[in-house]
């Protein structure tokens, strides 16, 4: 400030100060259109939910369906891969929640609360690996469930990390049964 | 720059355009009069290789954004197309991709030039820190341009890299989505990347004539570190340099050829020329080998913030190099401690390359963790220490008294007849 001697600040100095403020605000408010492009468009969220037959998957096979263009892995699971999963102790879990989201969100990683309610024995999970986004191959790993071929990381077969780098277990995606054989996901 | 010409216009059209904008001048102030020290050995050639590279890169990506589609649908082909129809697309494309391996060939070897001459330190920093933001430009432009060709090792290369960004907490899923434009990698990230991989390069040209600037304010570095005392120490960029300069250039070109030529696609991955396929992630994804050594070090910490925080560590540290370096000598040459730490460094930064391009499990994930330890410490620890505990040996009193007495192996009258202008 020039006028140092001045104990109070002058009609011009609010001026300059309120001007700025303003011209501040203005090109904030400018820049978000050219940001916000960036998030995914109308078409984008338009893909959002997919409904899927799932009468032709025999027990212990699996298909792989495209959503929001991630794979997403359904799997009829065998009697022997769900008694496994509900074996396993759930301190022994590196991620102890259920990552589900049709529960909440502090819900514990059970068997249970991985499978799809209601009809256990489908596992519905995203098939993007919780570390670096690959997609980790089936039936494989030293936990009989998913490997993770990127940086070696091992899910059971309730989709929950066992070991290796990934942080999280395989994320289940909303879904509902609305038929008997029609999946609807998201 | 400018003030170093002694250029006065002579002609009518000359003088009628200098009094104007002083454009003849300022190019003969930086690249025809300007006093460079008469020492510069080979290794300072790789400024000017890296600037011809740069323009390399942008005439050969200019030409092949006539032909190429950005489109997930068309992309892999249209490839494909430039490879078999496009006149000579073929070699453009080749040239394209082997030049951004050479580029940081020349850049890696222009890096470690500067470690071991001190090349960042006063009166350099700025330089020194306009190169590490044009060394972080680079990296962004040539994984941007790995995608363009959308085969598996582009599309899961860009899962991989984006996903980085997930690992920051709070907004980091956020952060990703917003530079997906979507839910996966797809189409609105392909056209997002090609507009900015033929944005980037013209911003690395803008940053190049800052770095080159910074330097000819302060004057080069030289293989003594010592700063030029009179006119005897300096000779013209031209004809010395550009000479010099041009001779590297066109050996480096050999190895470009050969290349481009021979084995096109020696550092490429067979993985490419398959088509991306978001269900199918390829067995063992490797980036490009000039991003081994920091995904080497990116793997090595056994925790997804921690390993993508080290891995731009390893870049930041570099800005911040100046202030860490504590001895007053810049030049490697007259610091015998220094040297060897220089040259386990540089074996210790080749090691994390091929740590980097092997399987992550057993042994080597226990030696990608000693290399990254060592990594950091030379920097944080070696660097600062060195200062204080290593005695430098004698420095020259000027460029001229060291090229004059310690010419060992030089061939006799080489440097017999000083520039007595």
């Amino acid at each position: 400030m020039a006028h140092t001697d001045q104990a109070e600040p002058t009609r011009r100095d609010f001026l300059y100060i309120a001007t700025g403020a303003m011209g501040v605000v203005g090109a904030g408010a400018l820049a978000w259109p050219f940001i916000d492009q960036m998030n995914p468009d109308a078409s984008a969220l338009a893909l959002a939910s997919i409904e899927v037959d799932i009468t032709p998957v025999e027990e212990g096979q699996s298909i792989t369906v495209k959503w929001r263009g991630k794979p997403v892995f359904i799997r009829n699971r065998t009697e022997t891969e769900v008694e496994e999963a509900k074996a396993v102790p759930l301190d022994e879990l590196k991620d102890p929640l259920a990552r589900n989201s049709n529960l909440p969100a502090d819900a514990e990683a059970t068997d249970a609360n991985r499978g799809v309610k209601g009809n256990e024995k489908w596992l519905v999970q995203v098939g993007i690996c919780t570390h670096l986004g690959c997609v980790p191959i089936g039936s494989s790993g030293d936990f009989d469930g998913w490997f993770c071929p990127c940086h070696g990381s091992h899910y059971d077969t309730a989709g929950r990390i066992r070991k290796g780098p990934a942080p999280e277990n395989l994320l289940i995606p909303p879904l509902e049964f609305v038929s008997d054989s029609t999946i609807k996901i998201g | 720059m400018a003030g170093h010409s002694n250029y006065v216009p002579q002609s009518a059209a000359a003088k009628w355009l200098e009094s104007r904008l002083p454009v003849i001048s300022l190019v003969r102030g930086s690249f025809v009069d300007f006093p460079t020290p008469k020492n510069l050995n080979y290794w300072w050639t790789f400024g000017g290789i890296l600037f011809f590279m740069l323009i390399a890169q942008i005439i050969t990506g200019v030409v092949l954004v006539m032909h190429y589609t950005p489109s997930t649908g068309a992309a892999f082909n249209s490839v494909e197309h430039i490879m078999r129809d496009v006149n000579f697309g073929w070699m453009l494309r080749y040239l394209h991709a082997n030049g951004a391996s050479m580029f940081f060939i020349a850049v890696y070897i222009h890096i470690f030039r500067g470690l071991y001459y001190g090349s960042y330190k006063a009166p350099r920093e700025i330089s020194w820190i306009l190169g590490v933001i044009i060394f972080l430009i680079m990296m962004g432009t040539a994984f941007m341009g790995y995608v363009l060709p959308w085969g598996q090792m582009s599309f899961w290369g860009a899962t991989v890299i984006t996903n980085l960004f997930s690992a920051i907490p709070l907004v980091g899923e956020e952060i990703r989505t917003w530079l997906w434009g979507g839910f996966a990698v797809d189409n609105p990230t392909l056209n997002r990347f090609f507009s900015l991989h033929y944005l980037l390069p013209f911003m690395i040209f803008g940053v190049v004539i800052l770095h080159v600037w910074a330097f000819h304010t302060t004057g080069n570095n030289n293989p003594t570190g010592v700063q030029p005392k009179t006119k005897q120490d300096t000779v013209p960029f031209h004809p010395y340099y550009t000479i010099k300069d041009l001779f590297a250039i066109v050996v480096f070109m050999i190895l470009f050829a050969w290349f481009a030529f021979y084995v096109p696609n020696y550092m490429g991955h067979p993985d490419n020329y398959i088509e991306a396929n978001p269900l199918v992630t390829p067995s063992h994804i490797v980036p490009e080998w000039y991003f081994l050594p920091f995904y080497a070090i990116l793997r090595a910490v056994p925790d997804k913030l921690g390993g993508v925080a080290a891995m731009f560590g390893a870049i930041a540290v570099l800005f911040v190099l100046p202030w860490l370096d504590t001895s007053k000598v810049r030049s490697g040459t007259y610091r015998p401690l220094f040297k060897q730490f220089f040259w386990i460094f540089a074996a210790n930064a080749v090691a994390l390359g091929y740590l980097g391009a092997m399987p992550a499990e057993g042994t080597y994930v226990l030696l990608a963790r000693v290399c990254t330890v060592y990594y950091f410490a030379h920097f944080l620890i070696i660097l600062p220490m060195l200062g204080f505990l290593e005695k430098p040996r004698p420095l020259p009193a000027s460029i001229s008294e060291a090229v004059l007495k310690g010419g060992a192996g030089k061939p006799a009258g080489a440097t017999a007849a000083p520039d007595t202008k």
